[in-house]
């Protein structure tokens, strides 16, 4: 960690514009923050710095031509799910061995056009399946943060759980994640990061491993929330390439920092209110009612009667759709092939060799769930209720409230190999209890942090939005951040 | 709904994956446990709701019918673990 890591993209950008720093130095820096971070984290799966060494001289050269992109000379890390040409691209499975693409997912192609530097490839659970980033074929990631007082290893949460570390531990100035249930706002939540999944259509799924197509969406991980108004304006893109892309021009959301909240109405689901919530958590939630209401908002109590019925349906869909996309790893066109005595013998051996413990699961429930005389009761029975979760959404959007708050998460971060999350699956599934009903309705949420619990571990505040107003969750989610303030693990590493 | 050892071996075979019987037993516990926990959607009054089939509005896209991509064999086999002569080489499927 050395001062430049420290810098944000916003302060960084405006170094580089300045020429007080170049990208070079600023690259630098992060190469060898990681250098001597890795081992203990294992935020990365792959370094690239032969290459961030030339996009950081490229970046350089334009910025002294005065021709330097939205992020120009920023260095970031790139989740695993991302294909990037000719670079370790495998969702963190062993199913996917030695896979290098040979094209660029829309998302990097976009990052990279507006000047970005590679720094390498970041751990996730596999195939994006987890809540602790502890399925991951690489092993799990730790959390840079720990308990006051332990040397516990903690779980930075998961799916994105390399991209959150990372940016947590100042490994990159930020990071692309993916969000199918939670991945993007739970693990922000535990390492004190932001992390904001947009509305579904906003950032095209091209090039993007696919888990459920019709959840999946990428997002940023940054430390502060202006960072993700950045880089989110850098990824999002209406794409042809990417049927579901939404048509729609991608605004400036950095004008939307800063912006008063005044007059804006903010529900509180009543349905949020969990059984045996932490205190904790309670508290961190009338704290975010408190702030707001000072900056002028006006707090109203709303309901979102079906919230409870979302994670059982999400785990009818999501596994659903991820059987059926996971039907591509078959030994024939990429990674891992294990021989058979025939064909069929090739797929199982092949399938049972690659895919882990987590991923096997889902992709039997989702087959079973599919399967003939299953299909009406499961799967139709979960889509006609995800038509459910999302009405309730625009009822309350049609009374005129903007937007919701309600905690990211039901605890703060827990110890990697925790007994009763292994013992259990749906206990680990619980985790993204106040996640999923966003995807399940296709709209943007922001996870923010918002206070350090008892034993000095972060936890973060969400905030969900109406269908394509990230400009509201920006501007929400700053008044939250000015109020909190930002939060940096103390180096153990 | 609960399944059996016998039906978990029968959707490991659809999706094509081998399966131990040791597996067997353990996959069993843990997918009723899954499958219990999505049983509280019956609890739901689904009579005349919509099934959803796009999460937003958007309608779908088309594009001209004509050929605007190709001519990259060489990438289109390139991660194939065995190939020969562009294609995608499997162990013999006809006698």
């Amino acid at each position: 960690m050395t001062e430049l890591t420290k810098l944000t993209i916003s302060e960084a950008r405006e170094k580089l514009a300045q020429k007080d720093i170049s990208s070079a130095e600023l690259t630098e820096s992060y190469i060898g923050a990681i250098e001597a971070a890795n081992d203990s984290l294992n935020a990365y799966v792959a370094l690239t710095f032969d290459q961030a060494r030339t996009m950081a001289k490229a970046s350089d050269e334009r910025l002294a031509a005065g021709a330097g992109g939205a992020l120009e000379g920023i260095p970031l890390g790139i989740k695993d799910l991302f294909c990037t040409k000719d670079v370790h691209s495998q969702a963190c499975s062993h199913i996917l061995d030695g896979f290098k693409p040979r094209y660029e997912s829309a998302i990097t192609a976009n990052l990279w056009a507006d000047g970005a530097v590679m720094l390498g490839k970041l751990n996730m659970d596999e195939f994006a399946m987890g809540s602790s980033n502890e399925t991951s074929y690489y092993g799990s990631v730790t959390n840079p943060w720990r308990a006051n007082g332990s040397d516990q290893p903690l779980v930075p949460g998961g799916s994105s759980g390399g991209s959150a570390s990372a940016v947590a531990a100042q490994l990159c100035a930020g990071a692309t994640a993916t969000d199918t249930g939670g991945s993007i706002r739970q693990p922000a939540a535990f390492t004190g990061t932001v992390g904001i999944k947009p509305t579904y259509g906003r950032c095209s799924r091209w090039g993007v491993v696919a888990f459920a197509s019709s959840l999946d969406q990428a997002g940023p991980i940054t430390r502060s929330v202006r960072d993700s108004a950045i880089m989110l304006k850098s990824m999002a893109s209406v794409d042809e390439k990417d049927t579901t892309s939404a048509n729609i021009p991608v605004p400036d959301y950095e004008a939307a920092i800063g912006k008063s909240v005044k007059g804006m109405r903010i529900g509180i689901p009543a349905e949020y209110v969990v059984d045996d919530m932490p205190e904790e958590i309670s508290a961190l939630w009338e704290q975010g009612k408190a702030w707001l209401k000072d900056a002028g908002a006006e707090i109203v109590p709303i309901s979102l009667p079906h919230t409870k019925y979302a994670l059982p349906a999400y785990y009818i869909v999501a596994p659903a759709e991820a059987s059926s996309n996971l039907a591509r790893y078959d030994g024939v066109r990429y990674g891992l092939r294990v021989e058979g005595d025939d064909i069929t013998d090739m797929y199982e051996k092949t399938r049972a060799a690659g895919f882990g413990d987590e991923v096997k699961r889902r992709v039997l429930i989702g087959t079973y769930v599919l399967s003939a005389g299953y299909y009406d009761a499961y799967y139709l029975r979960a889509q006609k209720v995800r038509t459910l979760i999302k009405r309730d959404f625009e009822t309350v959007f049609a009374d005129g409230v903007d937007a919701i708050l309600t905690p990211a998460t039901p605890s703060a971060a827990f110890a990697i190999g925790d007994e009763t999350m292994t013992a259990d699956p749906v206990k680990m599934y619980l985790n993204d209890i106040f996640t999923v009903t966003v995807n399940m309705a296709g709209l943007p949420g922001i996870s923010v942090p918002a206070g350090i619990n008892r034993d000095g571990l972060p936890l973060g505040l969400q905030v969900i939005g109406k269908a394509f107003d990230e400009e509201t969750l920006f501007s929400v989610g700053e008044v939250l951040e000015q109020a909190a303030g930002r939060f940096s693990p103390k180096p153990w590493w | 709904m609960s399944v059996d050892t016998d039906t978990v071996k029968r959707v490991a075979q659809l999706a094509r994956i081998a399966v131990s019987e040791e597996q067997v037993e353990t996959m069993t516990g843990e997918l009723n446990t899954i499958l219990g926990f999505v049983e509280q959607l019956n609890e739901v009054n689904i009579d005349g709701v919509e099934t959803m089939t796009s999460v937003l509005p958007m309608a779908a896209k088309q594009r001209k019918d004509v050929i605007n991509d190709g001519g990259m064999p060489e990438d289109i086999v390139a991660n194939a673990p065995l190939s020969e002569d562009h294609f995608f080489a499997v162990p013999k499927v006809v006698e």
